[in-house]
């Protein structure tokens, strides 16, 4: 059996709106085991982009513990925080969020930019990123020259490029067509397939959902139901 | 490693509008400092430039310019002869007595102004060999002549070689037009000693300018005017004196510190709100950064440094716009004389350095709130900005 790389014990949050505390979490417990593909669902307001927020590291528990790796990620100070992200999860956004001023190739490379890589290097891991998302031909292309689905592969490449075993994704599919949604998918997949990358992905769509492995409901911050672990092959 | 420098340099040339409405701002702030600055400098050039090491000046104790100073006739014939004075081939003393007076002439462009008038003795021309009539000849006492400096000539009516200038009653005639090679002598007319107390109803002189045999003997005149107690006079070296009186631009330090200060608060106003349309409308790209792995102090620097530049570019162009003001010649009224003086904007390469430093932090000013902001801006905050 493959060991959980995210384990959430009792993790809860509470955001304050002037006088009254609203639960975005309520006491989860799950294990995300190594390799797996799992979808986050749920309503808007369920907290599932709460939770892929905190295992991601960039929102803290109110209370509860959630091990990523075997590192208490809330414990980390600011700029260990930050360290920690760029070695060990890859962030897809759903509005891409690339840099609107710089190209393709520099978009990829902001990451890589906070390693100890040498310009060589950084390229080689660029065009190998670039390339595994079918955009070797896009390298110098600024965004607002790329279609959506374009902007989200370079994305993709961006948060794939620095190796992290752990790849989170909210609502990848929200901001594209048909079309550009199932590529986006596919290569997910074959992220998680081919490369064994962890994959978490927050989802409204049940056709984007599809692709997991898992599929974990939650609504109103408690966890509904969950598809179950499944078995992971390991791809190492 | 920082964020790239590409990322900032582009933001600029994305928003180019407020880059240049900015740039312009700190460019306009920054060419006024210099030429302001470079007044003062060609100011103070123009005195630092003037006086003989060699020389003297005798003037009477507690005056602070040769115009305000007063010599009487004996007591000028007492100092000439004072032992250690050097001679010269005729055998006579290399000293001249000499006096100021202003003259009020008709400018060029319109309007009037006072200039200085030198009565020098016979001489006084030697005691400047570096002063070379260029056009015309020396006056000649008695004759109601003089000579002008070029700047004089080119500035004021009728002081011209051949001319004739009124000044009151008199009338002058003009025998002769001297390069003062950018001394304080530029803003003078120099005519005979006595002749000028007579035209100017004068009993004394101002000043006694004379040249020692050597420095010990300079010190041994000083000593010996010094404890004269019948005489009451200073005794200072030329170029002590003129050195002196670069007091006269303490209006222009005052006047460019006056401007550069205000003038400089509304160029960083005017780059910090640049850097905060800039950090707003960066938001979510910020969050992005900060997400991929950078900390608050990189995303710190990348938009102090985007600030810096915009004000840099801002500096280059104010140091260019400044140039041509190089070299042109220009007046003001001296505080100690009351005369015009002429002098020239001397820009520096020190000083365009001074206006990119300056630059440099209006830039620092302007950006530290907005990157502050940026830096401190929590993550999940970020991305959701709109």
């Amino acid at each position: 059996m493959t060991p959980p790389i995210v384990q959430i014990r009792e993790l809860s949050k509470l955001y304050r709106h002037g006088d009254i505390d609203v639960t975005a979490l309520d006491r989860i417990t799950l294990d995300i085991l190594a390799g797996e593909f799992l979808a986050l669902m749920g309503p808007s307001g369920s907290g599932k982009s709460t939770l892929l927020h905190i295992i991601a590291g960039i929102d803290r528990p109110t209370s509860g513990e959630c091990l990523v790796q075997g590192t208490d990620v809330a414990n980390l100070s600011e700029t260990a925080l930050a360290e920690w992200r760029n070695r060990n999860v890859g962030f897809v956004f759903q509005t891409f969020n690339l840099v609107p001023v710089l190209t393709a190739y520099e978009n990829v490379e902001l990451p890589l930019l906070l390693t100890s890589l040498s310009s060589r290097e950084r390229r080689g891991h660029v065009e190998a990123a670039l390339e595994l998302v079918g955009l070797s031909d896009r390298m110098k292309h600024l965004p607002r020259q790329m279609s959506g689905g374009q902007e989200q592969r370079v994305a993709i490449a961006r948060a794939l490029v620095t190796d992290p075993t752990l790849i989170v994704a909210d609502e990848p599919t929200g901001n594209l067509d048909a079309h550009s949604a199932a590529d986006v998918m596919i290569l997910l997949q074959r992220l998680n397939r081919e490369m064994g990358k962890t994959v978490i992905m927050v989802t409204h769509d049940p056709r984007a959902a599809a692709y997991a492995q898992r599929t974990v409901h939650l609504e109103k911050g408690e966890m509904l139901n969950d598809s179950g672990q499944s078995s992971v092959v390991s791809h190492q | 490693m920082a964020v790239p420098l590409k990322y900032n340099l582009r933001s600029l040339r994305v928003r180019w509008r407020t880059t240049v409405a900015t740039t312009l701002g700190v460019a306009l702030v920054v060419a006024v400092f210099v030429m302001v600055m470079s007044l003062d400098r060609g100011m103070r050039s123009t005195y630092i430039n003037t006086g003989d090491e060699r020389n003297v000046l005798v003037l009477r104790k507690g005056s602070t310019a040769e115009s305000s100073s007063q010599v009487s006739r004996d007591e000028a014939r007492r100092i000439r002869y004072v032992p250690g004075v050097a001679r010269n081939a005729a055998g006579e003393p290399i000293a001249s007595a000499e006096i100021i007076v202003l003259a009020l002439l008709e400018r060029v462009g319109g309007g009037s102004a006072n200039v200085q008038v030198r009565g020098i003795g016979p001489i006084g021309r030697e005691l400047r060999p570096s002063v070379q009539i260029v056009e015309g000849r020396m006056f000649e006492p008695g004759r109601r002549e003089c000579i002008v400096s070029q700047k004089i000539a080119e500035r004021f009516k009728h002081c011209r070689v051949g001319e004739t200038f009124r000044s009151g009653k008199t009338e002058m005639h003009v025998a002769g037009i001297f390069d003062a090679k950018r001394t304080a002598y530029e803003s003078e007319i120099w005519m005979d000693a006595d002749e000028c107390r007579e035209v100017f109803k004068r009993d004394f002189y101002g000043s006694v300018l004379l040249r020692p045999v050597s420095v010990s003997a300079a010190e041994d005149i000083a000593e010996r005017l010094h404890k004269d107690k019948t005489l009451n006079v200073k005794v200072v070296t030329e170029t002590a004196y003129y050195r002196e009186q670069t007091k006269s631009a303490g209006l222009f330090q005052f006047l460019a510190s006056f401007l550069a200060v205000i003038m400089s608060i509304g160029a960083a106003f005017s780059a910090m709100n640049t850097m905060y349309a800039a950090v707003g409308a960066r938001t979510r790209e910020i969050g992005t950064l900060r997400v991929l792995g950078y900390r608050r102090r990189e995303i710190y620097i990348s938009i102090l440094i985007e600030s810096i530049l915009l004000s840099l570019i801002g500096g280059v162009v104010g140091c260019v716009l400044s140039l041509p003001m190089n070299g042109l010649a220009t007046g003001t009224m001296s505080q100690t004389t009351f005369a015009e003086v002429a002098f020239e904007f001397r820009i520096t390469g020190e000083l365009l350095a001074k206006g990119l430093v300056f630059a440099l932090v209006m830039g620092v000013l302007g950006g530290l709130l907005p990157a502050r902001l940026a830096a401190r801006k929590p993550v999940l905050d970020a991305l959701r900005a709109v």
